[in-house]
């Protein structure tokens, strides 16, 4: 060692003092891989679940044991397999959603973009929406009943009526979060106002905008249920209605289990756009989603 | 540097009036509040003027309105001949922070402004000279690299490409280095007089530091405060082109020390 870098009188001793080598800590969780971890709580639930159905410490009609529940979920796989009633059931379902979700997404950007990008959508418009947020859009089922019938009609449009909102708050939020610099950087360019919106503007919003999306495809599932539990029809969400008069608890477990996956699928098809479109916002688009 | 790449600005020969300022004033009717009063100033063609004084005397106002962003309340802004009413082509501008759009690369980003005024084919025939200036600024290779992947100082000058893509006649400069480390903001300095001289540029510096006006500038004006006026204008006669280490000399010293007088001279009335 040169003495040019001796500034401390510590540095003398440095070939002579000992390491300073101690081990750092490192916490038991962080050596765990995910799916083992995940493996653990599902083990932990079902055994837990298994303990308490066995020793009878609640009804079987209440809650059946894992094994009823998982044969339950094999009789309603061969049916969907073979093409039986359920699978048509299921598929009116997966309709209700998917025509709720792009309803949801038409009305919700439109109105989103009004009042995000408008003078007069932010000061006539939002406060009409903001309060119609606020109630309890599950309220407005009999409603929707009324006005379109017994049909997918009814369940399609609260579905849509419950998912629009979050996807409103998404655009209009995305559409604020372009800073000063950018828009002053566009005004520069002698950029429209059109190429403004959307070179910039829209871009720009994309993260929040599938918050927003993301939060309605989890309501469009919602809401197609609840229309058809309070509507009627020949949807899935009929079936576990049927199968809950009936006491028929594993069929409910297993109908809820094969509805969940159909939510899963919307959900991650969201992800998937998003991590296609907004490639370049590395918190948005982090493994955290699933 | 190829020979290609040596686009000089077009028009007038140095030295003669590029930007004309003619009695300009700006009061903020909100409040009242007279933000420039009777800014009278010529750009000469190959200039590097810069602006200074203490926040709040009317930089940012000033070089708004040579931009074409605000108008003025009283007074004229002519530039090549022709009176700024609006934003226009050929002005320059480079803001603090590089504000380069994340999902889109380097090269997209600096033909952006021929996107928003020619279209996307006009666009891309200019990813060639688009090249041509990454290679200039010393970013070359960096052409399909995403933002994210750049540091602050590539960023800044990935915007000094974008800036010069349109050919603009004058280069408004607002603070663009000063968010930079010190050591990169002195290498940066060095580079855009490098970057101004080969173009012959005319350029207008909006800065808090008395040093990077003093190192860059032919001419610097001190603004004093409330209402912002020109207390005086300053000649800076270094030898051209300046170093680093011109910093050090008693003559580069003087100069900062007088502009130092002067500023707080402003702050006192």
């Amino acid at each position: 060692m040169s003495d040019v870098h001796n500034y401390s009188p510590a540095l003398k001793d440095a070939d002579t003092a000992e390491d300073t080598v101690w081990e750092q800590k490192v916490h038991f969780i962080d050596s765990v891989p995910r799916w083992l971890a995940m493996t653990f709580v599902f083990v932990v639930f079902v055994g837990t679940w298994q303990i308490v159905t066995s020793l009878r410490l609640v009804s079987p009609i209440i809650l059946p044991t894992p094994l009823e529940t998982l044969k339950d979920m094999i009789f309603v796989g061969q049916n969907l397999l073979t093409g039986g009633y359920m699978l048509g059931a299921l598929w009116i379902t997966i309709k209700e959603v998917i025509y709720g979700f792009a309803l949801a997404i038409a009305i919700g950007f439109s109105l989103g973009v009004l009042v995000g990008e408008t003078a007069f959508g932010e000061k006539a418009v939002m406060p009409y929406l903001v309060a119609i947020d606020t109630m309890p859009k599950v309220a407005f089922a009999p409603l929707f009943v009324a006005w379109l019938g017994f049909g997918i009609e009814s369940k399609v449009a609260l579905a849509a009526f419950i998912a629009t909102f979050p996807i409103v708050v998404g655009t209009a939020a995305g559409l604020h979060a372009a800073d000063e610099n950018a828009r002053m950087l566009f005004k520069t360019m002698g950029a429209s106002r059109m190429q403004t919106l959307i070179k910039m503007k829209l871009p720009t919003g994309l993260p929040q905008v599938f918050t927003g999306l993301k939060i309605g495809a989890v309501g469009v599932m919602a809401g197609a249920i609840t229309g058809e539990f309070l509507g009627g029809g020949k949807g899935f969400g009929e079936l576990i209605r049927v199968a809950a008069s009936q006491l028929n608890t594993p069929r409910v477990f297993s109908l809820i289990l094969y509805l969940s996956l159909v939510g899963l699928v919307v959900f991650a098809s969201v992800v998937w756009t998003q991590r296609k479109l907004v490639f370049w916002h590395k918190e948005q688009v982090g493994r955290d989603d699933f | 540097m190829n020979a290609a790449a040596a686009q000089k600005f077009s028009g007038a020969p140095l030295g003669t009036p590029v930007y004309e300022l003619t009695h300009l004033s700006k009061t903020y009717a909100r409040n009242l509040v007279v933000a420039l009063e009777d800014i009278d100033l010529t750009l000469r063609k190959g200039s590097f003027t810069s602006v200074i004084g203490s926040s709040g005397c009317g930089k940012s106002t000033l070089l708004k309105i040579m931009a074409g962003l605000i108008p003025p309340t009283k007074g004229r802004v002519i530039l090549q001949g022709m009176p700024v009413t609006g934003p226009r082509r050929d002005i320059g501008m480079m803001f603090q922070q590089a504000t380069l759009f994340p999902w889109k690369t380097a090269v997209e980003n600096i033909v952006l402004p021929i996107e928003i005024r020619d279209g996307k084919a006009a666009a891309k025939q200019a990813m060639g000279k688009a090249h041509e200036l990454l290679d200039i600024v010393g970013l070359k290779g960096f052409e399909n690299v995403y933002p994210n992947e750049l540091s602050g100082g590539m960023a800044q000058r990935a915007s000094i490409c974008r800036m010069l893509i349109t050919e603009p006649a004058v280069l408004l400069l607002d603070e663009p280095f000063s968010a930079l480390d010190e050591l990169s903001r002195d290498m940066m300095n060095m580079e855009l007089q490098r970057i101004c001289h080969e173009q012959d540029a005319t350029a207008f510096l909006v800065t808090h530091s008395i040093q990077e006006a003093v190192i860059l500038s032919d001419e610097i004006v001190v603004l004093k405060p409330r209402p912002g006026r020109i207390a005086e204008i300053v000649k800076v006669d270094l030898p051209r082109p300046r170093t680093l280490d011109m910093m050090t000399t008693p003559k580069f010293g003087a100069i900062v020390d007088y502009i130092r007088g002067l500023l707080d001279k402003g702050e006192e009335m």
